[in-house]
Protein backbone atom coordinates (compact mmCIF):
# COMPACT_ATOMS: atom_id res chain seq x y z
CA UNK A 1 0.00 0.00 0.00
CA UNK A 2 2.59 2.28 1.35
CA UNK A 3 4.97 1.43 -1.88
CA UNK A 4 2.07 1.97 -4.25
CA UNK A 5 1.57 5.94 -3.00
CA UNK A 6 5.59 6.31 -2.80
CA UNK A 7 5.85 4.83 -6.57
CA UNK A 8 3.26 6.80 -7.81
CA UNK A 9 4.32 10.53 -6.03
CA UNK A 10 7.62 9.87 -7.77
CA UNK A 11 5.57 8.82 -11.27
CA UNK A 12 3.33 11.48 -11.06
CA UNK A 13 6.20 14.49 -10.65
CA UNK A 14 8.98 12.79 -13.24
CA UNK A 15 6.20 12.19 -15.88
CA UNK A 16 3.62 15.26 -15.33
CA UNK A 17 5.47 18.08 -17.62
CA UNK A 18 5.84 15.18 -20.52
CA UNK A 19 1.94 13.97 -19.76
CA UNK A 20 0.74 17.62 -20.03
CA UNK A 21 2.67 18.28 -23.00
CA UNK A 22 1.27 15.26 -24.81
CA UNK A 23 -2.01 16.19 -23.59
CA UNK A 24 -1.56 19.70 -24.92
CA UNK A 25 -0.18 18.22 -28.43
CA UNK A 26 -3.60 15.60 -28.59
CA UNK A 27 -6.38 17.82 -27.32
CA UNK A 28 -4.94 21.65 -28.65
CA UNK A 29 -5.85 23.36 -25.63
CA UNK A 30 -4.67 23.59 -21.69
CA UNK A 31 -8.07 22.56 -20.33
CA UNK A 32 -8.76 19.66 -22.06
CA UNK A 33 -4.32 18.95 -21.64
CA UNK A 34 -5.03 18.89 -18.08
CA UNK A 35 -8.08 16.76 -17.56
CA UNK A 36 -6.32 14.45 -19.65
CA UNK A 37 -3.25 14.51 -17.73
CA UNK A 38 -5.62 14.12 -14.95
CA UNK A 39 -7.29 10.74 -15.67
CA UNK A 40 -4.20 9.33 -16.73
CA UNK A 41 -2.53 9.65 -13.92
CA UNK A 42 -5.31 8.49 -12.23
CA UNK A 43 -5.65 5.44 -13.70
CA UNK A 44 -2.56 4.87 -13.80
CA UNK A 45 -2.62 4.63 -9.95
CA UNK A 46 -6.07 1.91 -10.14
CA UNK A 47 -3.52 0.00 -12.10
CA UNK A 48 -0.51 0.29 -10.22
CA UNK A 49 -2.34 -0.72 -7.17
CA UNK A 50 -3.55 -4.48 -8.90
CA UNK A 51 -0.02 -4.81 -9.74
CA UNK A 52 2.47 -7.20 -8.13
CA UNK A 53 5.59 -5.66 -6.90
CA UNK A 54 7.85 -7.38 -9.42
CA UNK A 55 5.17 -5.90 -12.84
CA UNK A 56 5.58 -2.21 -10.93
CA UNK A 57 9.41 -2.26 -10.94
CA UNK A 58 9.89 -3.88 -14.69
CA UNK A 59 7.75 -1.08 -15.88
CA UNK A 60 8.58 1.11 -18.35
CA UNK A 61 7.20 3.95 -17.19
CA UNK A 62 7.45 6.07 -20.05
CA UNK A 63 5.90 4.17 -23.01
CA UNK A 64 3.00 3.21 -20.20
CA UNK A 65 1.72 5.70 -19.65
CA UNK A 66 2.11 7.43 -22.86
CA UNK A 67 -0.02 4.56 -23.83
CA UNK A 68 -2.84 5.10 -21.01
CA UNK A 69 -2.86 9.13 -22.33
CA UNK A 70 -3.32 8.33 -26.29
CA UNK A 71 -6.61 5.88 -24.86
CA UNK A 72 -7.35 8.93 -22.80
CA UNK A 73 -7.43 10.94 -25.62
CA UNK A 74 -9.25 8.76 -28.41
CA UNK A 75 -12.13 8.09 -25.38
CA UNK A 76 -12.44 11.86 -25.16
CA UNK A 77 -12.93 12.10 -28.83
CA UNK A 78 -15.15 9.12 -29.30
CA UNK A 79 -18.33 10.37 -30.27
CA UNK A 80 -17.14 14.42 -29.63
CA UNK A 81 -17.32 16.77 -32.06
CA UNK A 82 -14.08 18.60 -32.85
CA UNK A 83 -14.41 22.09 -30.73
CA UNK A 84 -13.33 25.35 -31.39
CA UNK A 85 -10.12 26.06 -29.40
CA UNK A 86 -9.81 27.83 -26.28
CA UNK A 87 -7.17 30.61 -26.51
CA UNK A 88 -7.86 32.06 -22.93
CA UNK A 89 -9.22 30.78 -19.64
CA UNK A 90 -6.25 28.05 -19.07
CA UNK A 91 -3.83 28.14 -16.01
CA UNK A 92 -1.03 30.09 -15.41
CA UNK A 93 2.11 28.66 -16.94
CA UNK A 94 5.30 28.39 -14.80
CA UNK A 95 9.16 29.80 -15.23
CA UNK A 96 10.33 32.64 -17.88
CA UNK A 97 9.29 36.51 -17.95
CA UNK A 98 5.29 37.18 -18.37
CA UNK A 99 6.06 39.06 -21.71
CA UNK A 100 8.32 36.16 -23.09
CA UNK A 101 5.96 33.54 -21.54
CA UNK A 102 2.90 35.13 -23.43
CA UNK A 103 4.43 35.18 -26.70
CA UNK A 104 5.62 31.67 -26.27
CA UNK A 105 2.41 30.65 -24.96
CA UNK A 106 0.72 31.87 -27.88
CA UNK A 107 2.82 30.32 -30.45
CA UNK A 108 2.85 26.99 -28.81
CA UNK A 109 -0.73 26.72 -28.30
CA UNK A 110 -1.49 27.86 -32.01
CA UNK A 111 1.12 25.13 -32.75
CA UNK A 112 -0.73 22.64 -30.83
CA UNK A 113 -4.03 23.60 -31.81
CA UNK A 114 -2.90 22.44 -35.60
CA UNK A 115 -1.35 19.41 -34.60
CA UNK A 116 -4.43 18.52 -32.89
CA UNK A 117 -6.21 19.35 -36.33
CA UNK A 118 -4.43 15.97 -37.48
CA UNK A 119 -6.40 12.89 -38.33
CA UNK A 120 -6.00 10.87 -35.08
CA UNK A 121 -3.23 7.98 -36.37
CA UNK A 122 -0.95 10.65 -37.82
CA UNK A 123 -1.26 12.92 -34.64
CA UNK A 124 -0.85 10.23 -32.30
CA UNK A 125 2.17 8.43 -34.44
CA UNK A 126 3.43 12.20 -34.70
CA UNK A 127 3.27 13.64 -31.37
CA UNK A 128 4.95 10.26 -29.36
CA UNK A 129 7.57 10.41 -32.31
CA UNK A 130 8.38 14.17 -32.26
CA UNK A 131 6.86 16.31 -29.20
CA UNK A 132 7.62 13.79 -26.59
CA UNK A 133 10.72 12.30 -28.02
CA UNK A 134 10.12 8.79 -27.92
CA UNK A 135 11.78 6.48 -30.07
CA UNK A 136 10.00 4.45 -32.63
CA UNK A 137 10.05 1.45 -30.49
CA UNK A 138 8.82 3.38 -27.70
CA UNK A 139 5.93 4.38 -29.85
CA UNK A 140 4.87 1.25 -31.56
CA UNK A 141 5.11 -0.10 -27.92
CA UNK A 142 2.66 2.68 -26.57
CA UNK A 143 0.23 2.89 -29.91
CA UNK A 144 0.47 -1.05 -29.95
CA UNK A 145 0.98 -0.74 -33.69
CA UNK A 146 4.47 -1.73 -35.82
CA UNK A 147 6.83 0.39 -36.25
CA UNK A 148 6.92 0.66 -40.05
CA UNK A 149 3.28 1.94 -39.60
CA UNK A 150 4.43 4.15 -37.07
CA UNK A 151 6.90 5.22 -39.27
CA UNK A 152 4.93 6.34 -42.13
CA UNK A 153 2.52 8.05 -40.00
CA UNK A 154 4.49 10.42 -38.77
CA UNK A 155 6.00 11.14 -42.20
CA UNK A 156 2.75 11.42 -43.42
CA UNK A 157 1.91 13.94 -40.16
CA UNK A 158 4.89 15.72 -40.71
CA UNK A 159 3.84 16.35 -44.54
CA UNK A 160 0.58 17.93 -43.54
CA UNK A 161 1.41 19.79 -40.72
CA UNK A 162 3.27 21.66 -43.23
CA UNK A 163 0.75 21.61 -45.68
CA UNK A 164 1.82 19.94 -48.23
CA UNK A 165 -1.20 17.71 -48.26
CA UNK A 166 -4.09 18.29 -46.57
CA UNK A 167 -4.71 15.39 -45.55
CA UNK A 168 -8.56 15.03 -46.88
CA UNK A 169 -8.93 11.82 -48.01
CA UNK A 170 -6.42 9.86 -46.27
CA UNK A 171 -8.51 9.15 -43.25
CA UNK B 1 10.99 20.91 -42.57
CA UNK B 2 13.73 21.53 -39.38
CA UNK B 3 11.47 25.05 -38.19
CA UNK B 4 8.37 22.20 -37.61
CA UNK B 5 10.75 19.68 -36.11
CA UNK B 6 11.98 22.73 -33.62
CA UNK B 7 8.57 23.54 -32.51
CA UNK B 8 7.43 20.94 -31.92
CA UNK B 9 10.08 20.02 -29.57
CA UNK B 10 9.60 23.02 -28.09
CA UNK B 11 5.53 21.68 -27.44
CA UNK B 12 7.43 18.84 -25.86
CA UNK B 13 8.82 21.38 -23.30
CA UNK B 14 5.47 22.78 -21.84
CA UNK B 15 5.17 22.52 -18.70
CA UNK B 16 2.09 21.38 -16.21
CA UNK B 17 0.40 24.10 -14.38
CA UNK B 18 1.77 25.03 -10.95
CA UNK B 19 0.06 22.33 -8.31
CA UNK B 20 -1.01 19.87 -10.81
CA UNK B 21 1.01 17.41 -9.27
CA UNK B 22 -0.49 18.34 -5.81
CA UNK B 23 -4.11 17.97 -7.25
CA UNK B 24 -3.55 14.73 -8.83
CA UNK B 25 -2.00 13.13 -5.97
CA UNK B 26 -5.03 14.50 -3.57
CA UNK B 27 -7.34 12.83 -5.70
CA UNK B 28 -5.60 9.88 -6.01
CA UNK B 29 -5.91 9.92 -2.13
CA UNK B 30 -1.98 9.38 -1.91
CA UNK B 31 -1.65 13.10 -0.50
CA UNK B 32 -3.38 14.54 1.87
CA UNK B 33 -5.60 17.69 2.21
CA UNK B 34 -5.77 20.44 4.78
CA UNK B 35 -7.48 23.72 5.95
CA UNK B 36 -8.04 25.62 9.06
CA UNK B 37 -10.66 25.56 11.48
CA UNK B 38 -12.13 27.86 14.22
CA UNK B 39 -12.27 25.66 16.81
CA UNK B 40 -12.82 25.99 20.78
CA UNK B 41 -9.27 25.87 21.01
CA UNK B 42 -8.61 28.65 18.17
CA UNK B 43 -7.27 28.35 14.70
CA UNK B 44 -6.45 24.80 14.39
CA UNK B 45 -4.80 23.36 11.07
CA UNK B 46 -6.40 19.99 10.62
CA UNK B 47 -5.17 17.43 7.60
CA UNK B 48 -7.12 14.91 6.40
CA UNK B 49 -7.02 11.74 3.52
CA UNK B 50 -9.49 9.34 2.65
CA UNK B 51 -9.64 7.47 5.52
CA UNK B 52 -9.90 10.39 8.56
CA UNK B 53 -7.86 12.74 9.89
CA UNK B 54 -4.34 12.49 10.06
CA UNK B 55 -2.88 15.70 11.73
CA UNK B 56 -4.07 18.57 13.60
CA UNK B 57 -1.65 21.31 15.06
CA UNK B 58 -2.03 24.62 16.24
CA UNK B 59 1.39 26.42 14.41
CA UNK B 60 0.84 29.86 13.24
CA UNK B 61 1.18 29.74 10.02
CA UNK B 62 0.18 27.21 7.02
CA UNK B 63 4.02 27.34 5.98
CA UNK B 64 4.97 26.06 9.18
CA UNK B 65 2.19 23.67 9.34
CA UNK B 66 2.95 21.70 6.16
CA UNK B 67 6.74 21.90 7.06
CA UNK B 68 6.00 19.55 10.29
CA UNK B 69 3.51 17.75 8.17
CA UNK B 70 6.07 16.64 5.39
CA UNK B 71 8.38 15.61 8.05
CA UNK B 72 6.25 14.06 10.55
CA UNK B 73 3.66 12.33 7.97
CA UNK B 74 6.02 12.12 4.67
CA UNK B 75 3.46 12.57 2.50
CA UNK B 76 2.28 15.11 0.22
CA UNK B 77 -0.33 18.06 1.54
CA UNK B 78 -2.67 20.52 -0.09
CA UNK B 79 -4.56 22.93 1.01
CA UNK B 80 -7.97 22.29 0.20
CA UNK B 81 -12.01 23.24 0.99
CA UNK B 82 -12.88 20.96 3.19
CA UNK B 83 -16.11 18.30 2.87
CA UNK B 84 -19.13 20.24 3.73
CA UNK B 85 -19.58 18.03 7.18
CA UNK B 86 -16.00 18.36 8.84
CA UNK B 87 -16.63 21.17 10.36
CA UNK B 88 -19.64 19.97 12.67
CA UNK B 89 -17.35 16.69 13.06
CA UNK B 90 -14.78 18.29 14.26
CA UNK B 91 -16.90 20.59 16.70
CA UNK B 92 -18.41 17.63 18.16
CA UNK B 93 -15.23 15.70 18.67
CA UNK B 94 -13.86 18.32 20.88
CA UNK B 95 -17.19 18.37 22.45
CA UNK B 96 -16.37 14.72 23.67
CA UNK B 97 -18.60 12.84 20.80
CA UNK B 98 -16.78 10.89 19.01
CA UNK B 99 -17.38 11.19 15.16
CA UNK B 100 -13.82 11.71 13.54
CA UNK B 101 -11.81 8.76 11.87
CA UNK B 102 -8.53 8.98 12.16
CA UNK B 103 -5.66 8.01 9.60
CA UNK B 104 -2.38 6.62 11.53
CA UNK B 105 -0.89 5.21 8.47
CA UNK B 106 3.06 6.64 8.70
CA UNK B 107 3.57 5.51 12.37
CA UNK B 108 4.63 2.92 13.81
CA UNK B 109 2.41 -0.10 14.75
CA UNK B 110 3.58 0.39 18.60
CA UNK B 111 2.29 3.79 18.59
CA UNK B 112 -0.62 3.34 16.47
CA UNK B 113 -1.87 0.96 19.15
CA UNK B 114 -0.77 3.80 21.96
CA UNK B 115 -3.22 6.13 20.54
CA UNK B 116 -5.68 3.69 19.70
CA UNK B 117 -5.71 3.20 23.06
CA UNK B 118 -5.96 6.68 24.04
CA UNK B 119 -8.85 7.65 22.26
CA UNK B 120 -10.67 4.85 24.41
CA UNK B 121 -10.32 7.32 27.66
CA UNK B 122 -13.13 9.74 28.01
CA UNK B 123 -13.92 13.03 28.60
CA UNK B 124 -13.23 13.84 32.54
CA UNK B 125 -11.30 10.94 32.81
CA UNK B 126 -7.29 10.22 33.18
CA UNK B 127 -4.82 6.79 33.26
CA UNK B 128 -1.82 6.30 33.73
CA UNK B 129 1.08 5.71 31.40
CA UNK B 130 1.36 2.31 32.58
CA UNK B 131 -1.89 1.47 31.86
CA UNK B 132 -1.80 2.46 28.25
CA UNK B 133 1.60 0.15 28.22
CA UNK B 134 -0.21 -2.72 30.02
CA UNK B 135 -3.22 -2.58 28.00
CA UNK B 136 -2.09 -3.06 24.43
CA UNK B 137 0.22 -5.84 25.84
CA UNK B 138 3.78 -4.22 26.27
CA UNK B 139 3.87 -3.89 30.60
CA UNK B 140 7.74 -2.54 30.34
CA UNK B 141 7.41 0.08 27.36
CA UNK B 142 6.48 2.96 29.70
CA UNK B 143 8.86 5.08 28.73
CA UNK B 144 7.68 4.37 24.88
CA UNK B 145 4.26 4.48 25.51
CA UNK B 146 5.56 8.66 26.67
CA UNK B 147 7.02 8.97 23.50
CA UNK B 148 4.67 8.03 21.10
CA UNK B 149 2.27 10.34 23.08
CA UNK B 150 4.50 12.87 22.95
CA UNK B 151 4.66 12.51 18.96
CA UNK B 152 1.01 12.38 18.54
CA UNK B 153 0.21 14.08 15.44
CA UNK B 154 -3.78 15.02 16.42
CA UNK B 155 -3.70 15.97 19.77
CA UNK B 156 -6.77 17.09 21.41
CA UNK B 157 -8.51 14.77 19.03
CA UNK B 158 -6.79 12.00 20.13
CA UNK B 159 -6.63 12.55 24.43
CA UNK B 160 -3.17 12.35 24.65
CA UNK B 161 -3.13 15.20 27.62
CA UNK B 162 -5.54 12.45 29.24
CA UNK B 163 -2.71 10.02 29.88
CA UNK B 164 -0.78 11.52 33.18
CA UNK B 165 1.88 9.71 35.66
CA UNK B 166 0.92 7.76 38.41
CA UNK B 167 2.93 9.56 40.89
CA UNK B 168 0.03 12.73 39.97
CA UNK B 169 3.19 14.60 38.34
CA UNK B 170 0.81 15.37 34.70
CA UNK B 171 3.79 15.42 32.90
CA UNK B 172 5.28 17.31 29.54
CA UNK B 173 2.28 18.18 27.00
CA UNK B 174 3.24 18.29 22.96
CA UNK B 175 0.41 21.22 22.88
CA UNK B 176 1.14 23.64 25.08
CA UNK B 177 3.12 22.61 28.09
CA UNK B 178 1.92 21.02 31.57
CA UNK B 179 0.10 24.35 32.08
CA UNK B 180 -2.10 23.74 29.08
CA UNK B 181 -2.40 20.24 30.00
CA UNK B 182 -3.58 21.28 33.12
CA UNK B 183 -6.42 24.05 31.95
CA UNK B 184 -7.91 21.40 29.31
CA UNK B 185 -8.26 18.50 32.03
CA UNK B 186 -9.80 21.16 34.48
CA UNK B 187 -12.28 22.67 31.56
CA UNK B 188 -13.21 18.58 30.36
CA UNK B 189 -13.91 18.35 34.32
CA UNK B 190 -11.34 16.64 36.05
CA UNK B 191 -11.16 17.22 39.65
CA UNK B 192 -6.70 18.11 39.55
CA UNK B 193 -6.45 18.67 43.37
CA UNK B 194 -7.96 15.45 44.23
CA UNK B 195 -6.55 13.52 41.63
CA UNK B 196 -2.40 15.05 43.13
CA UNK B 197 -3.59 14.52 46.26
CA UNK B 198 -4.17 11.17 46.40
CA UNK B 199 -1.00 10.52 44.71
CA UNK B 200 0.81 12.24 46.52
CA UNK B 201 0.58 10.13 49.10
CA UNK B 202 0.99 7.03 47.06
CA UNK B 203 -2.49 6.41 46.83
CA UNK B 204 -3.70 4.69 43.25
CA UNK B 205 -7.05 3.49 43.77
CA UNK B 206 -10.34 4.52 44.66
CA UNK B 207 -12.56 1.68 46.38
CA UNK B 208 -16.27 1.28 46.49
CA UNK B 209 -17.67 0.19 50.10
CA UNK B 210 -21.10 -0.94 48.97
CA UNK B 211 -19.72 -2.55 45.39
CA UNK B 212 -16.39 -3.75 46.60
CA UNK B 213 -14.93 -2.78 43.50
CA UNK B 214 -11.67 -0.36 43.02
CA UNK B 215 -11.27 1.85 39.97
CA UNK B 216 -8.82 4.64 39.00
CA UNK B 217 -9.27 7.66 40.83
CA UNK B 218 -11.83 10.01 38.13
CA UNK B 219 -13.30 6.83 36.47
CA UNK B 220 -16.95 7.13 35.72
CA UNK B 221 -18.33 4.55 37.71
CA UNK B 222 -17.00 6.70 41.16
CA UNK B 223 -18.79 9.70 39.71
CA UNK B 224 -21.65 9.79 42.46
CA UNK B 225 -20.36 8.29 45.27
CA UNK B 226 -19.83 10.34 48.19
CA UNK B 227 -16.39 10.94 49.74
CA UNK B 228 -17.05 8.89 53.32
CA UNK B 229 -18.02 5.94 50.75
CA UNK B 230 -14.80 6.02 49.01
CA UNK B 231 -11.58 3.63 50.63
CA UNK B 232 -8.45 4.04 48.98
CA UNK B 233 -4.95 1.70 47.78
CA UNK B 234 -1.66 1.83 47.39
CA UNK B 235 -1.70 -1.08 45.14
CA UNK B 236 -3.83 -4.21 43.66
CA UNK B 237 -2.87 -6.61 46.08
CA UNK B 238 -3.74 -4.29 48.83
CA UNK B 239 -6.98 -3.96 47.36
CA UNK B 240 -7.62 -7.07 46.58
CA UNK B 241 -6.84 -8.77 50.15
CA UNK B 242 -9.51 -6.47 51.34
CA UNK B 243 -11.95 -8.17 49.19
CA UNK B 244 -12.12 -5.34 46.40
CA UNK B 245 -11.83 -6.44 42.10
CA UNK B 246 -11.08 -4.41 39.58
CA UNK B 247 -13.61 -2.42 37.96
CA UNK B 248 -14.11 -4.18 34.24
CA UNK B 249 -14.66 -0.29 32.32
CA UNK B 250 -11.55 1.14 33.91
CA UNK B 251 -9.63 -1.87 34.25
CA UNK B 252 -6.81 -1.04 37.23
CA UNK B 253 -5.99 -4.54 36.93
CA UNK B 254 -6.48 -6.98 35.03
CA UNK B 255 -10.17 -9.07 36.33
Amino acid sequence: MEGTDGVFERLVHDHQDRIFALGLALTGNRHDAEEVAQDTFLRAYRALATYTPERVRELKQKAWLHRIAVNVVRNRMRGLRPRLVELNGSEPARGASPEEDALRRIEIDELASRVSALPARYREALVLRHVQDLSYAEVSEALGQPVGTVKSNVHRGLKMLRGESNGHGDD
Amino acid sequence: MATVMIDLKRLGDVKAPAGFAERVLAQAGVADSYAVFQTVLGPVHVAWSRLGVSAAMRVPSSADFEKWFRKEIGRPLVRAVPPADLIKKIQDQLDGRRRLRFDLRGLTPFSQAVLEKTLTIQRGQVRPYSWVAREIGHPAAVRAVGTALANNPIPYFIPCHRVIRSDGVIGNYGGGGPEAKKSILTLEGVQLKRLQDLARSGLRYEGVKSTKIFCFPTCWHGRRVREENFVYFHDEGEARRAGYRPCKDCRPAVA
